[in-house]
């Protein structure tokens, strides 16, 4: 290949070292940032100082802008992958609702179900067997 | 020569992504638990950081975070100094960096002795006596159970680094490595910037979120 040597010789110290201090300036940064409450949003604030972090190594340490692009696209579906699994999880934690004493509906005025719909008044009651452990109610 | 070079760095890229799934799924867990126990670990995480100046600090969180990222401009400089045939630079920065990382080591063993001397200890060895915990919650011993877990993986990554970095240091000084061949140099580089990586989402996430 006749760019063999260009490919590998790109990069070079200079860039480094200003990386380098991209990234500490991006680490105080994130330590000032987090002194300030923004609420919630301190969060999105230093995930997103830190995804910011993370591209700057891959792009410069990792020499993935000078690279071939397979290995940024392998890199970039993991991230991918990750970012379903952790959007699937977000969906399943913030849409859950777990129905306790208090923030039940108002049941005084509903109209109450048909015998044949009660469990207890169609099938004899089961007998007593040894309750397992309950799960623990974080609520 | 050219298309082994590639290869190798292809085969390396895919053991990144299964790395960066492997601490996926723990940041997951960590972000579903701290759903689960809002309060306890914003309490939990104060414990990461040291009073400075009458402020609470995460002094060795950021130091270390200084101190690897400093280690991964070495290795870059030594993955660079490799590819241009300068052997003796090529030790230097190598060495640096395994320095470096023992330096990450010993903040971590003295953060970890608080921890253990504290009784900070994750699940049933939680053992913590302070009356500014709230008793009756497993919070606390579940932000120390994913705290360990966490970078205690990342700190056994760092050890096998340095094992690796040693093993280059040795293969560098005696000359094995040159601008036609030094993969061995660029994998452990790009293996070393992945630790760093975990580490720069470990650190606001452990020592910053309040």
């Amino acid at each position: 290949m006749s760019t063999h040597t260009d490919s590998h010789s790109h990069g070079g110290p200079k860039i480094y070292t200003a990386n380098l201090f991209a990234l500490l300036f991006l680490t105080v940064l994130t330590i000032a940032a987090a002194s300030f409450n923004f609420g919630s949003a301190n969060v999105v604030i230093a995930l997103a100082i830190a995804s910011v972090k993370a591209t700057l190594v891959a792009l410069f340490f990792m020499h993935l802008v000078w690279d071939k692009p397979v290995n940024a696209i392998i890199a970039i579906a993991g991230f991918l992958f990750l970012g379903i699994f952790l959007m699937f999880d977000f969906l399943d934690v913030t849409s859950r609702v777990n129905f306790l004493p208090r923030n039940m509906p108002n049941m005084e005025n509903a109209t109450p179900a048909p015998d044949s719909m009660n469990p207890l008044k169609t099938a004899p009651p089961r007998p007593l067997e040894p309750a397992p452990a309950a799960p623990e109610e974080h609520k | 020569m050219e298309q082994q070079f590639d290869t190798s760095k292809l085969g390396m890229w895919l053991f990144i992504v299964t790395e960066i799934l492997l601490f996926g799924g723990l940041f997951v867990g960590f972000g579903l638990m701290q759903h689960q126990y809002p309060r306890e670990f914003i309490e939990a995480h104060e414990h990461l950081k040291q009073v400075i100046g009458g402020q609470l600090f995460p002094l060795y969180g950021s130091v270390n975070t200084i101190v690897l990222l400093i280690s991964s401009w070495t290795m870059v400089m030594g993955v660079n100094a490799a590819q241009t045939s300068q052997q003796k630079k090529t030790v230097r920065y190598l060495v640096l960096t395994i320095l470096l990382a023992c330096v990450f080591l010993v903040i971590k063993y003295v953060e970890y002795s608080h921890k253990f001397h504290d009784g900070l200890l994750p699940g049933i060895f939680y053992a913590h006596q302070n009356e500014d915990l709230i008793k009756g919650t497993h919070g606390y011993a579940t932000f120390f159970a994913f705290y360990f877990m966490m970078t205690g993986l990342h700190g056994i990554h760092v050890i096998v680094g340095i094992v690796l970095l040693s093993w280059l240091a040795v293969r560098a000084n005696r000359g094995d490595f040159n601008k036609e061949y030094y993969t061995p140099v660029d994998l452990v580089g790009l293996y070393w910037h992945v630790v760093d990586m975990i580490w720069i989402y470990l650190f606001p996430l452990y020592y910053l979120i309040s």
